[in-house]
């Protein structure tokens, strides 16, 4: 079990981290439509993740003190003196970055428009597979999440797949810019596919046997936008074992301020 | 039909507690005086957007981040509503935007205070939300069809907000010493200007009286406000907090509370520009809608594209 509780960190991390910088456009969106459906996405996603810390943390309170043992090093330092059991918040606002599960792909800053949308539609193709095989998840609280957050994946995969056309069919700027983004973002998806030490068991999904239903829907909607991947083999991985860019550190810095400075209220 | 008639079905109409609907005909006034309002109205939620969303990235839990996105998003929403109504005045969004960036259009002076802490969010929820309801919820029976029914909808969602925001300081003044200081200092901050949101009084206020006789406006600055203290003056109690006026006491005759005077010097320098954050606000504003153009030009020439190719394949 002690393996659920890192494979729900990982999905929480995953969706709490591309949130956040998703938040980072509301109120500066490019338009007021658009600023309204990126902070819809950023509110799926953040929903999405407390509603997976919330089974994570319910996951190591119920797990036997060989296992707890076993996921001591995932802890949030300061929780360890506060004598209570684990809660979702303290999983999300005290563990550190070498803690963190996400794939680097979701933490990059924001970049400009093209960045976000980009970035944005691959990793809801991706979310959208997986949680789409979740549904099927031995473990029924994982499959009851998952079964949940794909009617929203299915929106965040079609609006970001039309804004992708949008600029790769729009203007010569546009389509200047999102070839930059689409340079940038390539190397950091085949960390998405590699398999991590917790994606082994029963209950979880095999990210390797996503691959081609990804590259399918990438291509699809990349066929229309006239684009198309860059050939490269080389790919940045490191995310889903705590290696992470220098950029994480600074997120959660600010995210985490309150948290850490007044230790254990109620907010 | 001469003018003089038709400003008498006009004003007939208005009398009569009817809405006055965009193929209406209306005096050029009472159309330039909507504008003005309805615009300043959208540019405040949007700009409003600003000092709460300085939170949204520190937000301390989950649920309060959820919270205070959806309710940034609403003003949004909130803005769209708004800058729709004043379009069927005959007045484009773009050309608003333009108005607010070059300065010529306004917004509430509320926003061009800083949010310090995260107590603030409460604050705002409760004080300058619940001083927007007040002058707001009249606005759902002014005589403008289309901006009535925009504010039917604000209002709504509004007073969640304001319920959100006392709840959130509810949990605060619950909390430690440090969490109670917080608030208290929040309300200390967001007092006064809060009170200034009803704008002069009444007899310092230019716009008023055309507004009155058409029914766009419903209740006096004045009379806004006198509720407004008597509504917070109670809930207050409830935080166990106080609010930073010693001369703040219940007057059995009037039935009302008394209040200390308001600092209108303060309040026409932050109007005109001199408050801590206007030059801040209207830079974020400059700077979305810059950086966004590129944005807004791609969307424009894909569907134009799609238009033309839809075009030949249907030839």
């Amino acid at each position: 079990m002690n393996q659920l509780f890192e494979y729900t960190l990982h999905l929480a991390d995953n969706a709490l981290i591309l949130g956040q910088r998703n938040a980072e456009w509301c109120g500066h969106g490019p338009v007021l439509e658009q600023d309204i459906a990126i902070t819809n996405i950023s509110l799926d996603l953040v929903g999405a993740a407390r509603n997976l810390y919330a089974l994570a943390a319910e996951t190591y309170n119920g797990l036997s003190d060989a296992d707890k043992g076993a996921v001591a090093a995932l802890l949030p330092r300061p929780w360890k003196s506060f004598n209570r059991a684990l809660q979702e918040d303290d999983l999300a606002f005290l563990r550190e970055e070498r803690q963190y599960r996400n794939v680097l792909l979701a933490e990059l800053p924001k970049g400009d428009w093209a960045f976000t949308v980009l970035r944005q539609f691959f990793l809801s193709v991706f979310q959208y597979q997986q949680y789409k095989a979740l549904q099927q998840s031995t473990d029924a609280s994982l499959a009851a999440i998952a079964e949940k957050s794909l009617k929203e994946v299915a929106y965040h995969q079609r609006w970001s797949g039309e804004w992708v056309i949008r600029l790769g069919d729009g203007t010569d700027e546009s389509r200047r810019r999102i070839e930059a983004a689409l340079e940038l973002l390539a190397p950091y998806t085949g960390e998405l596919f590699r398999m991590a030490d917790f994606e082994s068991a029963a209950f979880t999904v095999d990210p390797a046997i996503l691959r081609e239903a990804w590259e399918e829907k990438i291509n699809a909607v990349f066929a229309e936008a006239g684009l198309s991947m860059p050939q490269s083999t080389w790919h940045q991985s490191g995310g889903k074992k705590g290696i992470h860019s220098e950029h994480l550190g600074y997120l959660l810095t600010e995210m985490q301020y309150l948290q850490r400075t007044y230790l254990n209220e109620t907010w | 039909m001469s003018v003089a008639e038709l400003e008498k079905i006009f004003q007939d109409k208005i009398d009569a507690d009817g809405r006055i609907e965009p193929k209406d005909w209306m005096p050029e006034k009472y159309r330039q005086n909507l504008i003005r309002q309805i615009s300043q109205h959208a540019h405040s939620e949007i700009v409003g957007m600003l000092p709460e969303g300085n939170w949204i990235s520190r937000a301390p839990s989950l649920k309060r981040k959820l919270i205070l996105l959806a309710k940034v998003q609403d003003e949004a929403g909130h803005g769209l509503y708004l800058y729709s109504a004043a379009e069927t005045l005959g007045i484009s969004r773009d050309e608003m935007t333009e108005q607010l960036l070059n300065g010529k259009a306004k917004y509430s002076s509320i926003f061009n205070y800083p949010t310090l802490t995260w107590a603030d969010m409460g604050a705002i929820g409760w004080l300058v939300d619940g001083a927007a309801i007040m002058n707001q919820v009249p606005l759902c029976r002014t005589s403008y069809g289309p901006y009535s029914r925009a504010m039917i909808r604000v209002c709504k969602e509004e007073s969640f907000h304001q319920r959100q925001g006392f709840e959130a300081l509810l949990v605060l003044s619950k909390g430690s010493d440090d969490q109670r200081a917080m608030v208290q200092d929040a309300i200390d901050r967001w007092w006064w200007p809060s009170l200034m949101m009803f704008g002069p009084t009444d007899d310092a206020s230019p716009n008023s009286q055309l507004s009155m006789k058409w029914k766009i406006k419903r209740f006096s600055n004045d009379e806004l406000r006198q509720r407004f203290v008597d509504m917070i003056a109670e809930q207050v109690k409830l935080l166990g907090m106080t609010l930073p006026d010693p001369d703040l006491k219940w007057n059995e005759e009037r039935k009302h509370y008394d209040f200390g005077a308001i600092n209108w010097e303060e309040f026409w320098n932050v109007v005109s520009g001199n408050g801590p954050c206007n030059t801040q606000r209207l830079a974020a504003r400059q700077k979305a809608w810059d950086e966004g153009a590129w944005v807004r030009e791609a969307a424009v020439a894909h569907a134009e594209k799609r238009k033309s190719r839809r075009a030949v394949e249907a030839a």
